[in-house]
């Protein structure tokens, strides 16, 4: 029996470790960088052990300083989470050899399934349709597109589609030194890419099924929204699908919690292996919210050497999971940092099981975390479980409109817009689907402009030291609308303002602000009806503009209100080099002396 | 007929009209021209040197109303918080020939500065003049040198001066830089210097350009007569603001006033916060000071019904809203105790127009108790006069009108007053009128000041005209006689009207009635700038 495990993971996937382990009344530790020591998942262990660095090299991937972590803590068994370690042979075969228990599959199996080109041999013989992969060199025109992929990899690092061969050689270089950078092994191959397929996995433990996923919606090979179970199969062919998985899972003597995924075409309803991840996924709540079970609780009986006895039930209900990333969608999914002034999605549980229809939110952050540049920017997963996909995909959607998330930005209006596609909620999704659902035209909307320039105004009033019971904007001779400046998506505004509750003539309405605790509530008077939101201002050092995040019904938004002044010693001179966000310089392209055309590349770096 | 409130919305009409004369300074054509070089309007100048959301007490808008001279008299002058601090702002407006000072430019100026100076305010001047209306020159040569004098003074009782020069402050106006504590200029465009190019070429024969003359570079760098040199206007403003911010100004009392009604801060329950005072709203709605108001101002009204809506309501340390002193005597003076945005009040009211020598001798003594208690005054104008006639002059009218003006004239609190209605002859000076120099002095647009009422003038006038005219044996022409008493009813009328009276600066400007809570607690936190203290002595009280 496990006493104390020590998860060797971060955020999210340790905090939900940590849920069941609590369940259990299994004592636990948390090993974290140090720029991690803020975060909820520290804090909810029992123990926790600070880690060397910062860079994935120097924290969650250093064994030996996890292992003695574990040493320090006497823990005696280790979960590896996902990604990381999560399916490092080596590591497993650490962990077993310091004689403690792993939570996972045996190293066996991990490599067996590790390297995908063995991977795909071993399936082939146990009769598990794949996909053949190409020899680079042999790649013709009609081979096109096709897919380049890491062996090592997952997640969709070290993945890229390539549609012309002349870009051939250069994407496989590049794939090559990421998937080198990221999993420490440069291998890659190359299979055919199917255009409209849809990803679609299987949930094992030990050999026994628990159903399919659909996780079709991806955006650049990173999943960002997974239901179960997935729409429109045939019963016919999810049962061949759960047998090829069954194959799989028993082709290895599998142990403990692992996915099987397919390639499924719905044109010819043909299904490929595409590789196995032998760890626990991300998306594995709606799993266990439609199957009633705890995939945690499972993987650590697989571990103690229970064997599964029951067999799930056939599910009659769906549940449906999005991702919040903090990203912007917007500009090509640049990842976003920086302090979360609020984060709040309504749920009726956390990190475990719905004991009736309702939201799960399992989020490794909390309002005032900080969002580093150092790891992944999944910030939660909000899971909906209900009777139907219809009700699951509404109650999602309800969830999301009315989470509150300030001060980085996130995908939330791109989830929302893919649970309003009407091709999502027929069912009709492919990995092609994202890209060509459009995202929401940044807001311009006036109510959101009164919103936050009443807010703003009322924040300022209510700070005023002199004269503060007097109606801000007070005046006996009137000459002028008082201005505020207001910057939407990079766009600015002027709103003009009179009197208290303040009129804005110029956008046809009228507001009041009530302070309600920590931010406002605001009622926008526009076009004959009254909305309602809640405002709130995020501190800013004076002379940069502050931020009033608004949330209406409908969306948040967060506005920047621009000083009044700016100080000419401070303007930062145009051609600086500011980059956006940080990150390391991998090559240079440009040469001493070259002349540089606008927009022309001169280096390339990453996160 | 009409009614009150139409009668009031038809006069508020009129004032919006004049102050967008003010508003519109030199017309479309000058606006124009200003803005096609770049610059700003003085009153954007001042709404960007504010506090953002902070309120502008503008101070004599009709300044020269009446006259020749653009309303406004070319300068806005007026109250504002800068950085917190409540500040004394004035502004050229350089649409209105340039900007150039006429005799009520200079008056305007001169109010403005005994206010900053009552009430110890910093004062920030926006300069963009071009100088003395030389066809007047000499209504403004020789007083407005004053000006200058009171710069320097200022500054010596430790009332900080910041010029911020826009543009044109030459010859004489080069010391309005000159004499102010901290200069600003502003880089292209401040032009301060004693003599142009031409002077100087004429006086010296010396060929120079306006840039190394008086430009701002030069004064910043060379001359030092420019603490700081602005890239721009905004700048300039920004700089004002910072330079402001270190005054290190502090009110004598650190007390805060919030609105029990109003949105507060978030996490912050007023009555909870130390060094708050929370207050109630009027009991009764200030909207209704329009119907109240009789059109016609034969018609008395009760100040009952105007305090209540215009002092705090009910509330917990605020219990009744108006605590009457001597209710049973003298009636038609109405005096008490009241609250305005959570400052201590007495109030003096005039009831049923004519002031007896009861409601002298309470007035008196109600002065007397509030400067015990250094506590402010507010005067309700809405008076006739003293009584006349041989019962009351022999029942000692003047000696109990002097004992109201002595106690007046020595009260050492700060007074303020409104103009509601009618406030004649010496009943004006008792009431704390222009002369006797109140803080501040409002008028509403139903008021009417002079030495009588028209009407009474007028018969006056024409019954010592019949007796002088007896009294040399001629006989009295009735037709000449009424064409005569409708003239000078008609411009004695004129004369006595709000517009005609705050062209002339006898007021600090004409309000609407329901502005008057706000724009009395924005002078009651003005006042608290200077200390509150009562007066040690009167002069002898006559008995």
């Amino acid at each position: 029996m496990i006493s104390r495990l020590l998860v060797a993971n971060r955020a999210e996937i340790a905090s939900r470790v940590f849920a069941t382990c609590r369940r259990l009344g299994i004592r636990t530790v948390a090993v974290h960088s140090p720029a991690d020591a803020g975060l909820a998942f520290v804090a909810e262990a029992d123990l926790a052990v600070e880690l060397p660095g910062n860079a994935p090299a120097d924290s969650y991937l250093r064994i030996d300083a996890i292992l003695d972590a574990a040493r320090s803590t006497r823990a005696d068994a280790v979960h590896p989470g996902y990604g990381f370690l999560a399916e490092n042979a080596d590591f497993a075969r650490a962990v077993i050899d310091a004689g403690l228990t792993w939570v996972g599959p045996t190293p066996a199996s991990i490599e067996a399934m590790g390297d995908k080109v063995r991977a795909k041999a071993l399936m082939r013989s146990a009769g598990v349709p794949v996909l053949e992969s190409l020899d680079p060199a042999a790649i013709a025109e009609a081979d096109l597109p096709v897919l380049i992929k890491a062996s090592a990899g997952g997640g969709g690092r070290g993945m890229r589609v390539v549609r012309s061969l002349a870009d051939l050689p250069g994407e496989i270089e590049a794939a090559r030194a990421e998937a080198l950078s990221a999993f420490g092994d440069g291998t890659v191959f190359v299979e055919p890419y199917v255009e409209r397929g849809r990803h679609v996995e299987v949930q094992v433990v030990d050999t026994s099924v628990f159903g399919e996923r659909d996780c079709s919606l991806q955006r650049r090979h990173q999943k960002v929204l997974e239901e179960s179970p997935a729409p429109g199969l045939r019963d016919e062919v999810r049962a061949a699908i759960h047998q090829a998985a069954r194959s799989a899972a028993e082709a290895v003597d599998y142990r403990g919690a692992g996915t099987v995924e397919f390639l499924y075409d719905p044109e010819t309803e043909r299904f490929f292996f595409l590789e196995m991840n032998t760890r626990l996924q991300v998306e594995h709540p709606v799993t266990e919210l439609v199957y009633g079970v705890d995939l945690v609780r499972l993987q650590l009986a697989s571990a103690e050497g229970d064997w599964l006895m029951s067999w799930p039930d056939e599910p009659g209900s769906h549940a449906v999971e999005v991702r919040v990333y903090a990203e912007d969608p917007a500009s090509s999914y640049q990842p976003q940092t920086g302090r979360l002034v609020t984060f709040d999605i309504p749920h009726e549980a956390a990190f475990g099981p719905l004991d009736r229809q309702g939201v799960r939110v399992d989020a490794g952050f909390r309002s005032g975390d900080e969002v580093s540049p150092h790891y992944d920017a999944m910030l939660a997963k909000v899971i909906s479980w209900a009777p139907s996909r219809e009700q699951a995909i509404r109650q999602l959607a309800g969830a999301l409109r009315r989470a509150r998330i300030h001060g980085v930005t996130t995908n939330r209006d791109q989830l929302l817009a893919i649970l309003a596609d009407e091709r999502f909620r027929a069912g009709e999704v492919s990995t092609a689907l994202l890209d060509e659902i459009s995202l929401p035209a940044p807001g311009t909307d006036p109510v959101v402009l009164m919103a936050a320039a009443t807010t703003h105004l009322a924040d300022v009033a209510a700070g005023r030291r002199t004269q503060r019971g007097i109606a801000p904007g007070w005046r006996n001779v009137t000459s002028q609308l008082h201005r505020v400046r207001l910057e939407v998506g990079g766009e600015q505004h002027e709103v003009g303002w009179r009197g208290w509750p303040p009129e804005f003539p110029e956008l046809d309405g009228r507001a009041t602000a009530a302070a309600d605790g920590h931010g406002w509530r605001v009622a926008v008077t526009h076009d004959g009806r009254t909305e309602h939101s809640s405002g709130l201002i995020a501190p800013a050092p004076p002379g940069r503009p502050r931020r009033v995040f608004v949330d209406t019904p409908d969306r948040s938004t967060a506005v920047l209100v621009i000083p009044r002044f700016t100080d000419p010693a401070a303007q930062h001179a145009t051609g600086s080099l500011l980059a956006p966000m940080p990150g390391t310089v991998v090559s240079v392209v440009a040469a001493t002396g070259e002349r540089s055309r606008p927009a022309s590349r001169c280096w390339s770096s990453r996160r | 007929m009409t009614t009150n409130r139409e009668s009031m919305l038809a006069k508020l009409a009129d004032l919006d009209a004049e102050h967008a004369k003010a508003v519109a300074g030199g017309g479309e054509k000058y606006v124009d021209r200003h803005r096609a070089r770049g610059k700003l309007l003085a009153r954007e100048r001042i709404e960007l040197l504010v506090d953002e959301g902070s309120a502008f007490l503008e101070l004599s808008p009709l300044a020269g109303w009446g006259s020749d001279f653009t309303v406004g008299a070319s300068v806005v002058t007026g109250i504002g918080v800068v950085e917190g601090v409540e500040c004394l702002i004035t502004a050229n407006d350089p649409t209105v020939k340039g900007g150039a000072s006429n005799p009520w430019t200079v008056k305007k100026g001169f109010r403005a500065a005994q206010i900053a100076e009552e009430n110890n305010l910093p004062t920030i001047s926006l300069v963009e003049s071009g100088g003395a209306d030389l066809p007047t020159q000499k209504e403004i040569f020789i007083p407005g040198g004053k000006a200058f004098r009171e710069l320097t003074r200022a500054s010596r009782r430790r009332q900080p001066t910041i010029a911020i020069v826009f543009g044109n402050s030459t010859a004489g106006g080069a010391y309005i830089p000159g004499m102010s504590d901290y200069t600003v200029m502003v880089k292209q465009q401040a032009k301060v210097f004693l003599g142009g190019p031409p002077l100087v070429k004429m006086a010296t024969g010396e060929e120079s350009d306006d840039e190394s003359l008086g430009g701002a570079e030069m004064h910043a760098r060379v001359s030092g007569l420019a603490d700081y040199l602005a890239e721009d206007e905004l700048d300039a403003l920004r700089i004002g603001r910072r330079i402001v911010a270190r005054l290190n100004r502090r009110k004598p009392t650190a007390t805060s006033y919030v609105s029990a009604a109003g949105a507060s801060a978030p996490d912050d329950a007023p009555t909870a916060t130390p060094g708050t005072t929370t207050y109630a709203e009027p009991d009764a709605d200030p909207d209704e000071l329009l119907d109240l108001i009789p059109a016609d101002l034969k018609e008395p009204f009760d100040p009952r019904e105007v305090i209540v809506r215009i002092v705090d309501g009910s509330g917990p340390g605020n219990e009744r809203p108006f605590d009457e002193f001597k209710p049973l005597y003298g009636s038609s003076l109405v005096t008490g105790w009241a609250n305005l945005h959570g400052r201590p009040l007495g109030i003096l009211a005039n009831a049923q127009g004519v002031i007896f020598s009861e409601e002298a001798q309470k007035a008196a003594q109600f002065i007397q108790l509030a400067n015990q208690s250094d506590t402010p005054l507010l005067f309700l104008h809405n008076t006739t006069g003293y009584m006349v006639g041989a019962e009351y002059e022999q029942g000692g009218i003047i000696k109990h009108g002097a004992q109201m003006i002595n106690a007046v004239s020595n009260s050492a609190v700060p007074h303020l007053s409104v103009i509601m209605g009618a406030s004649y002859g010496a009943g004006n000076y008792g009431m704390a009128g222009r002369a006797y120099d109140p803080r501040f002095l409002f008028t509403w647009p139903s008021a009417k000041s002079a030495v009588m009422g028209p009407a009474q003038l007028a018969g006056v006038l024409s019954i010592v005209a019949r007796a002088a005219a007896e009294g040399r044996g001629q006989t009295y022409d009735e037709a000449e006689d009424a064409q005569m008493r409708a003239f000078i009813e008609a411009s004695v009328e004129e004369q006595s009207l709000p517009f005609f009276l705050s062209g002339m600066l006898y007021d600090d400007g004409v309000i609407d009635p329901r502005d008057t809570r706000t724009i009395l607690a924005i002078c009651l936190s003005v006042i608290e700038n200077a200390p509150i203290k009562g007066a040690e002595g009167y002069g002898v009280f006559r008995m």
